[in-house]
């Protein structure tokens, strides 16, 4: 058990700067998740952590004490890597065992615990096995088993389960949210795979091009991501997003032929200006010519449980998810009412999130619950 | 793939019959004359049909050029150079590949360029170094004091002497670079999270991962110091110290000595013996440390 605190870190290769000052705390027990996309600085951080890459500048505390000097031995980390990194010339129990045997831990004890090990990971019958008699699922235990020995107070996990069929990716996301139940020491956890991200997170970091875009729980992140790369990067399908105007004279957003009347007293605060628009394509709503935004369908994807609608809305691409119920084809069109709850409204220039609400998270009232009107 | 037809197949093997005819040839030519009789090497046309006389050729080779010695001698100082370049390529590999600190590029570049000079290249300065090992600090004490200090320090006639100059090439440093480059980085990440230190990761690691890399250099380098001839003839004055690719000149007949060939013959039959068992009994490692990594 231990918290983690992260204080304006940056790191650059050389010259070219990599994260450009990070701040994070993490607190003792939390299962964080890392997402980003592939180059964004992930696994830098994480490695920082571990103490495997020096760190530029700003500093990273583990219970309370700075790391900043201190060999990966002396953090009290464990990792699991992406492609585990097991020593191909070590039994499976030799694997597990290292850790102990390199601190002088008695053979005896050494035997038992790697037995102890070996059975929560479900890897007893394995334990005389190299690692290039195993699959990959097997490998990727006997990378948890290594960390989980070392009875470590903070586990990192790079990418762990990207190895893997999709199956057996689901399988180990339960058991690792199983294992951190029970060992509950501090868990950071890498990907770029939102689902695994989303199950997995107690507290969700995405990340981009080397910042912090927003820290919080997985689904206020899902509901109110604070920026349009945010928006973007969770959710599948993905968010749509088009552009939009707000009128304070008319006290309402326009966009594709369309308006949405919005609070008076909100267009005032905002004022006159060119927005980002966006809503979640399982958000829309079928309904009426008269009530809705008509669009020409181009594509159906068919997910069986339901289908997304692709389509255009002034020039940006546009999906909606519809029920099993509506049969659409490529050709016909289709009405979308956008209700404005649903809608999140980004600064063009920042990216960054403008609130429609006077406080957050009421957005679901009937008041406020205005529909989008055809004009 | 070529396609295979009768003519294709004729002509390989006829071109792999005459490589090994080639390579086989002289060998087949020692192994006949070093068991034939006086009269039987010097008959003509030569008989390529071994006889019975091998061992009494041998040991009459064997007590002629003092083979006991210049055995024991080579076998020491072929065994020191694979000993010593095998310690030293695995450990300067292993601080160039894995260690990162400002010099790394010099110091590689620096081992780099010793691939161009090999021994005979230098032997003059080596030698000179090796006869007179003082040499430099004497000139410093003479430049700053004035003095003239007399000191003999020379590695003339000694195992050192021998081994030393052959040790310090950066051939081997090359094969075990190469291995360690196919090790994943995360390897010695995972290590150092378990908390081995580099010397430990070195024993525990790299060590048994290379072994086959360790036995192919191991092969190369025993024969290369066995076959060695420049540089002992050069450091050796003292019979007592000599090889046997010294003692090969003893054992040839002298200008009007009785030309007996097979006493000849069967002296360099056993001078070519320990690396042959040493490569036959190696040559599976070897191949395999050259070809392929183990996974
Ligand atoms: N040793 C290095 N030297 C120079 N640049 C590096 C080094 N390691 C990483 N980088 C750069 O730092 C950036 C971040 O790399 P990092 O490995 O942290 O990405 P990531 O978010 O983990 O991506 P992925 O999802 O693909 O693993 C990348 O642009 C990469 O090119
Ligand atoms: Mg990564």
């Amino acid at each position: 058990m231990a918290d983690i605190a992260i204080r304006a870190v940056r790191k650059s290769y050389g010259k070219t700067p990599t994260l450009h000052g990070i701040d994070l705390a993490f607190a003792s027990g939390e299962f964080v998740v890392i997402l980003g996309p592939s180059g964004c600085g992930k696994s830098t951080l994480l490695r920082m952590i571990a103490g495997l890459e020096e760190i530029t500048a700003g500093e990273i505390a583990i219970n309370g004490r700075v790391v900043n000097r201190l060999e990966p031995r002396e953090r009290g980390c464990a990792m699991v890597f992406q492609n585990y990194a097991l020593y191909p010339h070590m039994t499976v129990a030799g694997n597990i065992g290292y850790a102990l045997k390199v601190a002088g831990v008695p053979k005896a004890e050494r035997l038992r615990r790697i037995e102890e090990t070996a059975r929560i990971v479900g890897l007893v019958d394995y334990l005389d096995r190299k690692p290039a008699a195993l699959s990959g699922g097997q490998r990727q235990r006997v990378a948890m088993a290594r960390a989980i020995i070392r009875e470590p107070s903070v586990f990192l996990f790079d990418e762990p389960l990207s190895n893997l069929d999709a199956k057996l990716r689901v399988t180990m996301r339960a058991e690792i949210r199983k294992l951190h139940q029970r060992l509950s020491a501090t868990s950071i956890f890498v990907t770029h795979d939102q689902v695994e991200a989303m199950t997995l997170a107690d507290k969700l970091v995405v990340m981009n091009k080397g910042v912090v875009e927003q820290v919080g729980q997985p689904l206020d992140i899902y509901h109110r991501p604070a920026s349009i790369f945010v928006a973007s990067f969770i959710g599948s399908p993905a968010m749509n997003l088009f552009d939009a105007h707000i009128s304070v004279d008319d006290a309402c957003l326009a966009f594709g032929g369309t308006k949405v009347a919005i609070d008076k007293a909100l267009a005032a605060r905002l004022g006159e200006r060119h927005v980002t628009v966006g809503i979640r394509p399982e958000q829309c709503v079928v309904t009426s010519e008269a009530r809705g935004i008509s669009m020409k369908v181009d594509f159906v994807e068919e997910l069986g449980s339901g289908r997304v609608v692709h389509s255009e809305l002034d020039g940006h691409p546009f999906a909606a998810c519809v029920d099993e119920e509506t049969l659409v084809r490529p050709g016909d069109r289709i009405a979308l009412e956008l209700p404005l709850a649903h809608l999140h409204v980004f600064d063009r220039e920042t990216g960054r999130r403008i609130e429609l609400e006077f406080e957050p998270r009421s957005g679901r009232s009937a008041t406020k619950r205005q529909m989008l009107e055809a004009v | 793939m070529i396609q295979r037809t009768p003519f294709a197949n004729a002509l390989t093997y006829g071109v792999m019959i005459f490589g090994f005819l080639l390579l086989i040839g002289p060998f087949v030519v020692i192994v006949s004359g070093a068991s034939q009789t006086f009269q039987q090497v010097n008959s003509i046309p030569f008989s390529f049909l071994p006889q019975d006389r091998l061992l009494e050729n041998m040991s009459a080779a064997w007590t002629r050029a003092s083979l006991g010695t210049a055995m024991l001698n080579s076998f020491v100082m072929a065994s020191l150079v694979t000993v010593g370049k095998v310690a030293l390529s695995a450990l300067t590999a292993f601080a160039i590949v894995f260690f990162r600190t400002p010099l790394k590029g010099f110091f590689f570049w620096m081992v780099f360029i010793t691939l161009m000079l090999p021994l005979e290249v230098r032997v003059v300065p080596t030698y000179a170094v090796a006869a007179d090992l003082f040499q430099p600090v004497r000139l410093l004490i003479s430049a700053v004091t004035g003095f003239e200090v007399s000191v003999d320090w020379n590695l003339l006639n000694s195992y050192a002497g021998l081994t030393l100059p052959l040790i310090a090439t950066a051939t081997g440093t090359f094969l075990y670079r190469q291995f360690y480059l196919t090790l994943p980085d995360e390897l010695a990440e995972a290590a150092r999270m378990d908390g081995s230190g580099p010397i430990r990761f070195f024993i525990d690691m790299l060590l048994p991962l290379s072994r086959t890399n360790m036995l192919a250099l191991t092969t190369i380098m025993f024969v290369y110091g066995w076959n060695q001839y420049l540089w002992p003839l050069l450091m050796v004055t003292d019979p007592q110290y000599k090889t046997t690719m010294m003692s090969l000149v003893a054992l040839l007949p002298s200008d009007n000595g009785t030309p007996d060939w097979n006493v000849t013959l069967a002296g360099s039959l056993i001078i070519m013996l320990p690396p042959l068992v040493v490569v036959a009994v190696l040559q599976r490692w070897f191949v395999r440390g050259l070809v392929a990594t183990e996974k």
